[in-house]
């Protein structure tokens, strides 16, 4: 690792930060300095302020007040592009790529140069050496729409090493990767500081950040917590304190208990994608009463369709059944009927309706039946009511049942569905990246409120990409891997490197 | 200096109702200054207006006869506009909703000389289900192949024009003139001046029983759509198809549901056009009633009640528009109100920032 000396210049120091929103200071008064040459790694919770520290210095953001020396001269950015002018660029957790354009037209696209006649041969080569000079492995010719997420994080970061950048600042970049897309994001990292470029890594994964940076930087409430302390001396307790202001060992409560009978029975299940590709080549699994079945899968393995032809969304072929009952190629509705709940990977689209009012949500899948429908009419009042009682049974912290669902933070608006869903009793509970981007408090809270639903009887299907969260919640983890089922395991935290193996395929090949 | 938008967190209630009769408001300056260029007197046009709209009983009557047909019209536009359903075909669907309803008195559908009591419910059911075919096949398209419902709703307006004309001109033509035969009296809407015989004072007012079935359509759609399932369905699946559709809702049917209701209720319009004031199918029935009740549903914000008294305000410009000179000042007005409209809906969703963007204090 190329440690930057206390000696090497700042590429980066800003000093005084202050940004706020309507009701938030996001930064108060940050100070964070990056040197010439290495990973500095931006820690800390949702809502802490990272990103917004980072957005002002790429130039999408103005700060309040505070001044930002690039090299050491003072700037001033009034877009990114500027920032990109003094050698700064960001890669956003949400690429902005044309899906129908090739890597090299998507890294010209923007340029000034070539002005008029594209050589697309000639920027094919130079995109080629580019991405080779820093190890990242891409075809300059795919169309964006054929590469897999990790290889768009890495078509996002050459087009800022094409306009020249030489400070990246990379938002969560590994919150859609697999482990070895991350091994090589990192060796990407190093050959770029190694060659004199300096990277900040947002993250609020412990055990990464202790694998890839020099220096560290914890942000707790748009404070900073700890300021450029060395990577080498932290360790993950002192580091997580600093995150949250307190001790995070996860204070859940899990009871031991014997499965009962199978509710959920998916035998031998194909299904399409949305882009009509199969996604599910004849996935087989079990999940019974009072159990939680974890399915651990790198994205993109036929997990997601799995969640949607359980749940009615989706169409396919085999047998779902629940409690018996075949439900596979009905409709969303007899799922709900049979008792399935669902929570979404999408919760602001899919499990909410973004505009409109918490009564309206948490109805959302009662308002057919009584007491809330009365003949052809919805009973305002228990509607209220329900909303309500959501609202304070799950701690959704509104300021009143009429408030839009959009004005609720992440963790609340999961508690909001979750919920919901917990309250129609469910047989089946599907829950889907239930606390991807929550922080530590709230991901406790959903952790707790799925082991009180498996205390109570219900049968639990877990997909989730933190196989941490697998193993504090699972009774079984099953391993999907190109649209099958290639393996269960029992949770146990000694078997990460098996899990992993089954998860990437190499067990197959084995 | 830079003028930016960004979005409100959170818009306080009052606004976007605020913003609407800001948008009248400011259209109404707008035109006065435009008629002020043009060597009038605002203040005594729009007085004048005024007056021609509702100066008298008399001219409330007419005021409310024009104002009957843009309220079926613009219910229809706002029940699907709920579901962000762009069904611009409405003028279509009032033109097939009108010949429906001749067809059952020309055709004949109904034997000559069949009673009122049985000819008008006929009439309205004939004049409701062309309007909803019409309205069929944008719908289908949309929920089934995610055809774009503006292009295909608008285009078939035109089709429905020229289809009533080829009645109007060839198999229903009265003597080769552009309009057919008069409907019998039984084919008419009763009006209050039919009642004057036993009352005076009603004598000459030509209100008739379509502007009853606009009211009883606002007031059965604000039941449906504001206390009903279906219209939490429309809201639902307005706001968010995907959480509609993790909801249980079929969205495809309840799309192909709201064009059907929106083209019944502007197939009623024509109906009631034609059976309550023209007495026969002609050429240029509708002077864009359906076109109209696009403005008048964004003005409603979509809410059925206020669909009536938008449609009474336009019903007014319009009535206006013959008594004063020039007519097109009316016209003129519609079209600033629907500009302020467009910008008053930025302005509720955003916040406008002026000036320069702060600088890092060096």
């Amino acid at each position: 690792m190329s440690a930057g000396t206390p000696a090497s210049p700042l590429a980066i120091h800003a000093t005084g930060i202050v940004k706020a929103f309507p009701g938030v200071v996001a930064n108060d008064h940050v100070d964070f300095d990056l040197r010439t040459g290495e990973v500095h790694a931006l820690l800390g919770e949702n809502g802490a302020g990272k990103s917004t520290l980072m957005n002002i210095l790429a130039g999408l953001y103005s700060p309040d007040a505070g001044e930002i020396r690039v090299n050491g001269q003072p700037v001033s950015f009034r877009s990114p592009r500027d920032a990109i002018a003094a050698g700064i660029g960001m890669v956003h957790q949400h690429f902005a790529l044309v899906p129908s354009q090739t890597v090299t037209e998507n890294v010209l696209l923007g340029l000034d140069r070539p002005r008029f006649r594209l050589d697309l041969r000639r920027h094919d080569e130079e995109v080629r050496e580019l991405a080779l000079s820093v190890g990242l492995r891409i075809d300059p010719r795919a169309r964006i729409w054929q590469l897999s997420v990790g290889e768009q994080q890495r078509v996002e970061t050459l087009k800022l090493l094409h306009r020249g950048a030489r400070i990246l600042i990379m938002d969560e970049p590994t919150a859609v990767l697999a482990p070895h897309e991350i091994d090589e994001l990192f060796t990407t990292l190093r050959a770029m500081t190694a060659a004199g470029r300096s990277v900040v890594f947002i993250s609020h994964k412990l055990g990464e950040v202790l694998a890839i940076a020099d220096r560290i930087t914890v942000m707790r409430r748009g404070h900073v917590t700890a300021a450029g302390i060395p990577a080498a001396g932290a360790t993950m307790d002192e580091l997580a304190r600093q995150m949250v202001g307190r001790t995070v060992l996860e204070r859940i409560t899990r009871t031991e208990r014997e499965p009962g009978d199978v509710v959920l029975e998916v035998r031998g299940v194909e299904a399409d994608n949305d882009r009509g590709v199969p996604a599910l080549r004849g996935a087989s699994l079990q999940v019974r009463s009072g159990e939680i079945v974890g399915v651990a899968a790198v994205a993109g393995n036929g997990q997601a369709e799995l969640a949607g032809v359980v749940t009615g969304l989706r169409a396919c072929r085999g047998t779902v059944r629940v409690s018996g009952e075949d439900i596979a190629n009905r409709s969303p509705v007899v799922a709900i009927r049979r008792g399935v709940g669902h929570v979404p990977e999408d919760r602001n689209l899919v499990g909410s309706a973004p505009n409109l009012s918490l009564v309206d949500n948490a109805m959302m899948k009662r308002y057919r039946d009584r007491p809330i429908a009365s003949g052809l009419l919805i009973d305002e009042d228990a509607a209220r009511g329900l909303a309500e009682r959501l609202k304070d049974g799950y701690q959704v912290a509104a300021p009143s049942v009429d408030s839009e669902a959009r004005l609720l933070s992440g963790g609340n608006l999961q508690r909001l569905i979750l919920g919901r869903e917990m309250e129609t009793s469910p047989r089946l509970l599907v829950a889907v990246q239930p606390t991807r981007g929550l922080d530590v408090g709230a991901i406790e809270r959903v952790h707790q409120l799925l082991l009180d639903l498996r205390t109570a009887g219900a049968a639990i299907l877990l997909i989730s990409e933190e196989l941490d969260e697998l193993f504090a919640l699972a009774d079984r983890i099953d391993v999907m891997y190109e649209g099958r089922v290639v393996g269960s395991f029992p949770p146990d935290p000694a078997l990460v490197h098996e899990i992993g193996l089954h998860m990437t395929g190499g067990a197959a090949a084995a | 200096m830079i003028v930016s938008l960004e979005p409100r967190v959170a818009a306080p209630r009052w606004l976007a109702p605020a913003a609407v009769v800001a948008a009248v408001i400011a259209a109404l300056v707008s035109g006065g200054i435009v008629i002020a260029i043009a060597g009038g007197d605002p203040i005594r046009s729009y007085a004048h207006i005024f007056v021609a709209a509702f100066g008298s009983i008399g001219v409330v009557s007419d005021t409310l006869v024009k104002a009957t047909p843009l309220i079926l019209t613009g219910l229809a536009c706002a029940v699907a506009f709920r579901m962000r359903l762009w069904n611009i075909g409405a003028e279509g669907q009032f033109l097939m909703g009108a010949w429906g309803a001749s067809a059952v008195v020309l055709l004949p559908i109904l034997p000559a000389g069949t009673p009122g009591p049985v000819l008008i419910p006929a009439m309205v059911v004939a004049g409701a289900l062309a309007g909803a075919a019409w309205a069929l096949a944008p719908g289908i398209l949309r929920a089934r192949l995610g055809v774009n419902e503006i292009i295909t709703s608008l285009m078939l307006n035109y089709v429905a024009l020229f289809w009533v004309q080829y009645w109007v001109f060839g198999p229903w033509s009265e003597g080769g003139f552009q309009q057919t035969r008069p409907f019998p009296p039984e084919a008419w809407l009763p009006r209050l001046t039919d009642f004057a015989a036993g009352n005076p004072m009603l004598g000459g007012l030509t209100v008739h029983l379509g502007l009853v079935f606009g009211l009883i359509a606002a007031a059965l759609l604000w039941v449906v759509l504001e206390r009903g399932r279906w219209g939490y369905e429309l809201r639902l699946t307005g706001d968010s198809p995907a959480a509609a559709r993790y909801a249980g809702i079929n969205i495809g049917r309840t799309i192909v549901v709201v064009f059907l209701v929106s083209g019944a209720l502007a197939g009623i319009a024509g109906m009631s056009e034609v059976s309550g004031v023209v007495h026969r199918l002609q050429d240029r029935i509708s002077p864009g009633y359906g076109y109209t009740a696009i403005i008048i549903a964004y003005l409603a914000r979509f809410g059925p009640f206020r669909v009536v008294v938008a449609a009474i305000l336009f019903g007014a410009l319009i009535l206006a528009g013959r008594e004063i000179q020039p007519s097109g000042v009316p016209a003129m007005i519609q079209g600033f109100v629907l500009f302020a409209l467009i910008v008053a809906e930025v302005l509720v969703k955003y916040r406008v920032r002026i000036g320069r963007p702060a600088a890092s204090t060096a």
